[in-house]
């Protein structure tokens, strides 16, 4: 039976051809739509999900990682006097204008981070260090915004809120989910560049670094108990919320998921339509086959089979597409993640699109009256 | 082989039914050429859909080999068929996208015979129909006589006791429904397979054993009668 799918998926060219591109165009849509999304998950948030804290302190009702308000940094003391805690350290995430070399401004997020514990800190360094933010108005930005900041080289001095600033670093890949670029420096810097927002007493938040083996429930109810009217939250706790708001609360997530969904559904409706044209188109010829003595299982087997091949071929050839597509928007700002388990989940995905889109045609071939043989 | 006593096939209910069949008594032997005859709309292609267990009798007695058929559950005809049954039907009805060999082979496939034996088996049977260099044909390839006789090595492919043919001989020229009608004929003569012929083709008749005329649903006339009528 598996012979007679393959011919006749073949037989009939141009129907391969536009169920293939049915199938494609679904799965290249399915795939970027929820490449876009997954990239949008780990990049709304990474700057938590890579910070190495266990609780994050902030004023009360933040909404997300990006939008907290300042607190008085002699907080941390408190905070430091509740059993369990290794250490504490101040961190500022701030929007901060950045001084293009041609006089316009972009705004960045300075992050100042703790040069000590680098809780906070960036990651994938590929130029500098992070002993080199003890310089003096020294910062660290990524690679993927040199261009549109207007660095060109290690040591150039810029300007950030009227500050001099001088590039001692470069990482890569740390996306930020806004149009502001994360910019890492000392927390003392961060401060001065911040100084809008942030006065010298303040922070914008407390990271708390765990002792080894303290249960973080327990740890983060008895700092909410030491310090009251503060949010604490674990860094689990913080990565969703921030996830949450951007990808969710914002609706960039939502519209990216619904491009997969409608992916989805117009893979299934045109897969649907070819295959069940390739039905009526065959329906003598089950009709045949069931008067030759085959069961409805065996019709079922034709065109499920039919169903797989066409799905696997569609997966290929999406693949084929989609893989580029993905490996080059890595360095944009709109990466498209394709990770092994997308990967294999969406050729899950097209065998059981293809196989449920083939359920009217089994209805239909089951229906199939045997009489019909010995009609003209 | 094919026993059927009064035989009722009635299409739809009340008012709107049509009586197909109205009692009809047929038995056929093995080894016999049995021809039904009779106009359009007389029932005789339902009648062979019902001896080919591919239509149910509303009611009556089928037996095929001594089984009844008529209240057998529909699940279990597919074996009935498979196992005592092969058609040949007016329009060939062969797939297109398979080969002359692959046709033939897709019947042994549902009986379970694959691979070689079954590739050496349809080999075999088209040698015998006289299309030894046909093997790789597609249908589209063939003239209608040779797609008919592809449609006979199919239809004896799984070595079935019984070949019902429904006007095998109404799309092809004289010559190719003559020599269509001298491999059935042979399959009862030689091999002693029930064979059962509806025909309007009276080029043809000279090769039944039994001719019987249906009309309105009913045997209506004798072997001779018909013949008569034939000529």
């Amino acid at each position: 039976m598996v012979t007679l799918a393959w011919k006749n998926l073949i037989h009939d060219k141009v129907r391969l051809v536009v169920t293939l591109v049915g199938i494609v165009f679904a799965l290249v849509l399915i795939l970027v739509q929820f490449g876009l999304f997954l990239s949008f998950m780990d990049t709304s948030a990474n700057i938590v999900e890579r910070s190495g804290a266990s609780l994050w302190i902030s004023a009360p009702e933040l909404p997300y990682v990006n939008g907290a308000s300042p607190i008085q940094e002699s907080k941390r003391w408190k905070a430091m006097e509740v059993p369990g805690v290794e250490r504490v350290d101040r961190y500022i995430l701030a929007w901060v204008p950045w001084k293009l070399p041609s006089g316009a401004i972009e705004n960045v997020q300075i992050t100042g981070f703790s040069l000590e514990s680098k809780l906070g800190g960036p990651w994938n360094l590929t130029a500098g260090s992070v002993e080199d933010l003890r310089g003096e108005d020294t910062v660290i930005v990524d690679e993927l915004y040199k261009e549109k900041l207007g660095v060109t080289h290690l040591g150039q001095t810029v300007e950030i809120s009227n500050h001099r600033a001088r590039i001692v670093g470069f990482t890569r890949g740390i996306r930020s989910f806004t149009t502001a670029p994360f910019v890492f420096c000392s927390f003392k810097n961060a401060q001065n560049y911040a100084g809008g927002v942030v006065k010298e007493n303040q922070t914008m938040f407390l990271l708390v670094r765990a002792a080894a083996g303290v249960n973080l429930e327990q740890l983060k109810t008895a700092m909410k108990a030491k310090l009251g009217d503060f949010d604490v939250l674990t860094n689990a706790e913080m990565h969703k919320r921030t996830q949450i708001y951007w990808v969710f609360q914002t609706g960039a997530g939502i519209t990216t998921l619904l491009g997969a969904v409608l992916g989805l559904i117009v893979g299934i409706v045109v897969v649907a339509q070819t295959i069940y044209a390739a039905t009526v188109d065959h329906i003598r010829e089950f009709g045949t086959l069931k008067a030759m003595g085959a069961t409805n299982s065996r019709i079922y087997q034709v065109i499920l089979a039919q169903a797989a091949m066409s799905g696997i071929f569609g997966y290929v050839l999406a693949m084929a597409i989609a893989a580029p597509i993905s490996q080059s928007s890595q360095n944009g700002n709109a990466p498209i993640a394709l990770p092994p388990e997308v990967a294999a989940g969406t050729l899950a995905l097209a065998i059981a699109m293809c196989a449920g889109a083939s359920i009217i045609s089994i209805r239909k071939a089951t229906r199939i009256d045997p009489a019909m043989v010995f009609r003209g | 082989m094919i026993e059927i006593r009064n035989v009722v096939k009635t299409y739809g209910r009340g008012s709107a039914a049509v009586h197909a069949l109205s009692g009809v008594d047929l038995e056929v032997s093995t080894g016999e050429v049995l021809m039904l005859m009779g106009p359009s709309g007389s029932g005789k292609t339902t009648l062979l859909s019902i001896m080919g267990c591919i239509l149910q009798a509303t009611s009556g007695s089928v037996k095929i080999a001594g089984q009844e058929i008529v209240g057998l559950a529909e699940k279990k005809l597919p074996k009935v068929r498979l196992d005592h049954f092969g058609f040949i039907f007016q329009g060939f009805n062969l797939f297109p996208a398979l080969t002359a060999r692959e046709n033939v082979e897709l019947t042994l496939k549902l009986k379970g015979i694959t691979g070689s034996a079954g590739r050496k088996r349809a080999e075999h049977l088209l040698e015998q129909v006289g299309l030894a260099d046909k093997f790789k044909s597609y249908p589209a390839d063939l003239s209608g006589g040779q797609k008919q006789r592809i449609a006979i090595a199919r239809a004896l492919a799984g070595d079935p006791p019984i070949i019902l043919a429904d006007e095998p001989t109404a799309a092809l020229d004289s010559h190719s429904g003559l020599t269509v009608m001298e491999i059935l004929t042979s399959l009862a003569r030689e091999r002693d397979r029930a064979v059962v012929v509806v025909t309007h083709d009276s080029r043809v008749l000279h090769y039944a054993d039994r001719i019987v005329h249906i009309a309105d649903g009913r045997i209506a006339g004798s072997e001779e009668e018909a013949k008569e009528e034939a000529a």
